[in-house]
């Protein structure tokens, strides 16, 4: 092109020119692109900059939860669930668990439901700062990101402490939890609390009034609440649209009516709003978890349901009971009762449900996973729709779209 | 606060005999009607002003071999967030003729959720805009949540439990 001039000697005449055809650009985002934190595709049909429509195409991990769910003992079925949004297991893990414990009648004591609560909202926090703090590096400020992962490892530590495991926790026991909260882990629990809100602070003085990601994320994305409930939002994104739909409110579990703590809202749905609410959800969580934690009642941390709880491993070795329950619960020889139980927690994302149908078996006759990625994933293209490619990468990320979750 | 016992008998009083199988598992209302009759009893839960069930929570679908002319179920999960009421909707299908109006012109959510049934089921959602494969490849060619589907190839030998039979 270089020695080509474009003196008018060499300029074609009009009637020379070629027609002009206007068509739209086809642009493949994903399965794997770096911008998409997820394995899914999206075709976008653009016209220049500016998305026309999109069409997405999930199912790359699908990896038949529901399917091997139908062949195992209750019990296994926990190892499923903390694969599905794994930024925030123990959500999935203890709402498994809570969903048997409410078809077989077991009622859990207070002590364990308040640990459940603690490690439930350390994995809310988890999840919500890798959220925010992704978005951040999506607009550009990669500094924030790597300072708050030295905080999401601090819960692993306390997740290691009370599981053993970091990111998939397989955490708790049917009836309770596996182990009382060591010393070790009160005591790191207790340094998070102190620790952490000075180094949320710190992110949030690096973006809530930033200019740039202000500018990046006001009006971006945005889904009136209409929409959101048409399409089925439910968590964060469905309160950043102004709908203070929480179900640890609406049925609360797990002793959340204890606890004082305050569902923040937004208003427009746009991604600015989601950060923000994410953002609040982080205080009142750590807030849970501080109330929690410093009124641990005392008492059992399991239910006195031996046919359904694994016995501690001394019992096993010097307890004949112990040891025939221990068989039975670890070969899956233990029949629930039939019935079908539908239990919903709030997830990091929305309303995690388990509809379960049991027919007596041990194994579930069916059980049905309601992922809140899945349901309102498939907003994206309308939310997207008009906008620009960079700014519907940020929309992706507020919307947090867990592929595990995605996907079952 | 909405009870069940409400919404039951206004169900019965608006749709008489076209619902059925009320019963209260754990609490939640649940009833069963037919496929006739199941998007006018969604219509009629979510615009009604003292009831207003917006919210279309989960959509999916059973299968029970066993039951002859109903060997297929499809579940509504409701949400009323204004009363805090729950509700379940289910509608029995015979095998042979796998039909049921889609919900999509109700709710937007029910687009992917059709899909998803319809993928593992083979329940065929009338007038879904997009009714084809959503987590499966689409050159499958069964439907992997019926229970004729063992999880496992039946076939392997080494896999065989002599103790436990399974």
């Amino acid at each position: 092109m270089a020695d080509i001039e474009l003196l008018p000697h060499n300029v074609p005449s009009q009637t020379e020119l070629p027609e002009l055809v206007e068509e739209l650009t086809t642009l493949n985002l994903g399965p794997t692109h770096p911008a998409t934190h997820g394995i899914f595709q999206n075709i976008l049909k653009m016209d220049g900059e500016k998305i026309v429509s999109g069409e997405q195409t999930i199912g790359y991990i699908h990896r038949a939860f529901e399917k091997i769910a139908e062949r195992r003992p209750f019990y296994q079925i926990t190892t499923l669930t903390d694969r599905m949004n794994y930024c925030s297991s123990p959500i999935n893990n203890l709402g498994w668990h809570m969903t048997v414990e409410k078809l077989l009648g077991v009622e859990v004591p207070k002590r364990a439901q308040y640990i459940r609560v603690i490690m439930m909202e350390l994995a809310r926090i988890t999840d919500h700062i890798i959220c925010n703090s992704i978005l951040g590096v999506d607009t550009g400020a990669f500094t924030g990101f790597l300072y708050v992962m030295q905080k999401r490892e601090e819960v692993y530590e306390i997740y290691e402490e009370v599981c053993g495991a970091r990111l998939t926790t397989n955490m708790g026991r049917l009836g309770g939890m596996e182990r009382d909260l060591s010393n070790t882990a009160i005591r790191k629990i207790h340094e998070f609390i102190k620790s952490f809100p000075a180094v949320l602070r710190e992110l949030e003085k690096l973006l809530n009034r930033n200019r740039i990601f202000m500018d990046r994320t006001i009006n971006v994305g945005p889904i009136s609440a209409e929409r959101a409930l048409s399409y089925g939002f439910t968590g964060p994104n469905l309160r950043a649209a102004g709908v203070d739909y929480d179900v640890r409110v609406m049925n609360p579990y797990s002793s959340y009516q204890d606890f004082d703590f305050e569902v923040p809202i937004g208003q427009s749905g746009d991604t600015f709003d989601r950060y923000m609410v994410r953002n609040e959800e982080m205080w009142q969580s750590l807030k849970i978890v501080e109330q929690a934690i410093n009124n641990l009642p005392e008492g059992p941390y399991y239910a006195d349901a031996p046919e359904y709880y694994l016995p501690p491993k001394n019992e096993v070795y010097r307890n004949m009971e112990a040891l025939i329950y221990h068989f039975k619960i670890v070969m899956g020889e233990i029949d629930a009762p039939a019935g079908e139980v539908y239990h919903a927690v709030e997830g990091g994302n929305g309303e995690l449900g388990f509809y379960l149908i049991s027919d007596g078996g041990r194994a579930p006759y069916r059980l049905h996973f309601r992922r809140p990625s899945f349901i309102y994933y498939q907003a994206y293209p309308e939310m997207c729709k008009g906008s620009t490619l960079s700014d519907a990468i940020l929309t992706m990320s507020s919307l947090n779209v867990i592929a595990g979750e995605l996907d079952a | 606060m909405l009870t069940n016992q409400e919404v039951a008998e206004a169900l019965l009083e608006k749709f008489g005999d076209q619902v059925f199988d009320f019963e209260e598992p754990y609490g939640l209302l649940t009833l069963s009607t037919t496929r006739e009759e199941i998007l006018p009893i969604l219509e009629f839960l979510r615009d009604h002003k003292n009831y207003q069930v917006i919210f279309l929570t989960d959509l999916t679908g059973i299968h029970y071999p066993e039951n002859k002319n109903k060997e297929f179920q499809v579940v509504y999960h409701m949400h009323s967030f204004v009363h805090n009421f729950r509700i379940r909707i289910k509608v029995s299908l015979a095998e042979s003729d796998l039909h049921i109006p889609t919900a999509t012109g109700l709710f937007a959510c029910a687009n992917w959720m059709e899909r998803e049934t319809y993928d593992f089921f083979g329940i065929l959602f009338d007038g879904h805009p997009n009714l084809i494969r959503i987590l499966n490849i689409e050159e499958m060619d069964y439907f992997p949540m019926r229970k004729e589907f063992p999880m496992e190839d039946a076939t392997r030998e080494d896999k065989t439990d002599a103790l436990f039979g399974r």
